[in-house]
């Protein structure tokens, strides 16, 4: 491989790490932070690119169309939360194992009501954006990528500021360290952890947006983002946002690498095998609490 | 503790039904449904060795069904090997492959557990998509051969064949869940710390388990080209398959062999039943519903609905 790919393949996969950074900060929050078994939720973001691709047949611009969704995910977060909680987490015994069955049926439950609705061919959306590039020297960058960038940018750091910044943030934070102590000071976990998982379920409404600006999607994809968002998740260190962000950068550089050398069919194994080979060395992740 | 007679016995009947409908029943369908439903016997089976009796949830079994069919395309394709021979060596490659999944429980457990079993699936998945010799993306053809004179045609001899493996993957669920391995399987589940300090060779059992579980799981696959007539990987590695291997347990109830079997022939014919008069996508919805219902109001699936039922009548 020569070494002006390289370079192009670096700055690819930083473009393209940023946006697996955005689609998975809200794993980040819900599996890293609240050790909710939150597997269903890249079938949440197919979901999100979905509401995009049907607002955009009212001729909405995909981002809108994510920004005004993700008030809707947010409620839908808190409901899920409230349900798990009441049946699960409070029950106490074997919750990890229901837990995660019951997630992983509802990612299942999404992803065949999308292939009943939407049938299950890929589906795109149109935008201004979509379909160009702009030169910077010898490098051709595609606008939608950059857009995914600097959206992804916004809403990660937002994100970081907002768990470090705000009241109700570090309450989150809080409620991740010791949730008895948090009970102590006369918060209450359960509806602080309520308010974190609804952010969590909200950005997969803007980064689902995101998704389907990347590249068309289908039904199925939810399951190649399991590998994806977990392996961000994961190696950033639980509930780690800045870690998120560089995880993602990783994860997107070696991808991108392995696409221009071996080929796009080996593409979907880089981030499972980077997820085994992060588990096996080093389960608490580069930034772990 | 557990009475063997009678449940041999059973096992017996079962097989000599198995034989007899082979002989007997002219419709061809029955066959081509009945294997599946089989099948998903053995799948929910060996899925419940790991994950019921152990705890440990295993989102990849598509990966070890997919693992033992292309073992049997490979050994097809490579040496002509006959059926038995294919059915051993996919019980040995799956077997390797639960055995390196059991190490990893070394130190991952719960979610972190399943989410490493679904990038094994992955990556098994992209290996066999570019791997030319077993038909890459595009798939392989396979010719069923001609069936032996006791039989009709040869999908009856892969049906009867199918529930004599079922059969064996049952016997060996009960031997593990009544002898000692069974009750240290279940205090792993439990509570593994404490079982590791009370002297539970844990790591032992959970290697055994896994291996026991991946294995049959191979077994499952093996006649699949045959009895397909044509595998790829799409179909091979289908999330369908994954989700039924688990869901058929939860929903039977995980706590003994029968509960994987309930379900596997509950969920098994319902599914026949929707894919013929409904559609496929409905099949995997009601699939999907069913195990999310279980999980959140039976917990302890139709067993346990059962013996609550069985229960209240017997106190009174």
């Amino acid at each position: 491989m020569s070494f002006e790919l390289l370079g192009e393949a670096i700055v690819a996969g930083v473009l393209l790490g940023c946006f697996y950074a955005a689609v998975s900060v809200g794993l980040s929050v819900a599996f890293g932070l609240l050790d909710v078994p939150q597997i269903a939720h890249p079938a949440f973001l197919v979901l999100g690119a979905y509401g995009a691709y049907w607002l955009g047949g009212f001729g909405l611009d995909p981002l809108l169309a994510g920004v005004l969704l993700t008030p809707v995910f947010f409620l839908a977060g808190l409901a899920v939360y409230r349900f798990y909680h009441a049946t699960f987490e409070r029950r106490g015994t074997d919750a990890g194992l229901r837990g995660l069955a019951f997630f992983f049926g509802v990612a299942f439950i999404v992803e065949v009501m999308l292939i009943l609705s939407f049938g299950v061919d890929q589906r795109m959306v149109e935008a201004a954006y979509i379909g160009k590039s702009i030169a910077v020297g010898d490098l051709r960058l595609p606008l939608r990528m950059l857009v995914a960038f600097g959206v992804a940018l916004i809403l990660t750091i937002g994100l970081s500021l907002y768990l470090s910044g705000t009241f109700t943030g570090r309450a989150i934070k809080a409620v991740a360290q010791d949730q008895t102590a948090l009970a102590l000071m006369g918060a209450d976990p359960v509806r602080v952890k309520q308010w974190a998982f609804g952010i969590a379920t909200g950005t997969c409404a803007l980064a689902g947006a995101l998704l389907i600006i990347v590249a068309p999607v289908e039904p199925g994809l939810g399951r190649l983002y399991i590998g994806r968002t977990f392996c961000v998740a994961v190696l950033a260190g639980l509930g780690s946002m800045p870690g998120t962000l560089v995880a993602g950068i990783i994860l997107g550089i070696a991808e991108s690498i392995v696409l221009t050398s071996l080929g796009a069919s080996w593409a979907p194994a880089v981030a499972f095998g980077l997820l085994l080979l992060v588990l096996a060395v080093r389960p608490a992740g580069l930034f772990g609490r | 503790m557990a009475r063997w007679t009678p449940f041999i016995v059973g096992a017996v009947v079962a097989l000599a039904a198995a034989l007899l409908l082979a002989r007997f029943v002219s419709n061809e369908y029955f066959f081509f449904a009945g294997y599946v439903v089989l099948q998903f016997i053995v799948l929910a089976t060996a899925w419940n060795i790991l994950g019921g009796y152990a705890g440990y949830v295993n989102f990849g079994s598509g990966a070890f069904f997919a693992a033992g069919a292309y073992t049997a395309v490979a050994l097809i394709k490579g040496f002509a090997a006959p059926l038995l021979v294919q059915i051993a060596a996919a019980a040995l490659v799956s077997g390797l492959m639960g055995f390196a999944v059991g190490a990893m429980t070394l130190r991952l457990r719960g979610i972190f557990f399943s989410i490493a079993t679904v990038a094994v699936a992955v990556i098994c998945e992209t290996v066999v998509f570019n791997w030319g010799f077993v038909g890459g993306a595009r798939g392989a053809t396979v010719l069923q051969p001609e069936a032996p004179a006791l039989f009709a045609s040869y999908t009856r001899l892969l049906f009867v064949l199918m529930a004599l493996l079922a059969v064996l993957a049952v016997v060996l669920a009960r031997y593990i869940e009544t002898s000692w391995i069974g009750r240290g399987l279940q205090a792993i589940r439990d509570n593994e710390e404490a079982a590791e300090s009370v002297g539970v060779p844990t790591l032992k059992l959970k290697l055994f388990a896994a291996t026991a579980s991946g294995a049959l799981m191979g077994i499952a696959g093996a006649p699949f080209p045959l009895y397909m007539s044509f595998i790829e990987p799409t179909s091979a590695f289908s999330l369908n398959y994954a989700v039924s291997a688990l869901a058929m347990p939860i929903i039977g109830g995980t706590a003994s062999w029968a509960g994987p079997v309930i379900g596997a022939v509950l969920l098994g014919s319902v599914q026949q039943i929707v894919t013929v008069t409904l559609s496929s996508e409905l099949n995997v919805l009601v699939l999907g519903v069913l195990l999310v219902a279980f999980v959140i109001a039976a917990p302890e699936g139709i067993l346990g609905l059962y013996r609550r039922v069985a229960g209240k009548a017997g106190s009174k």
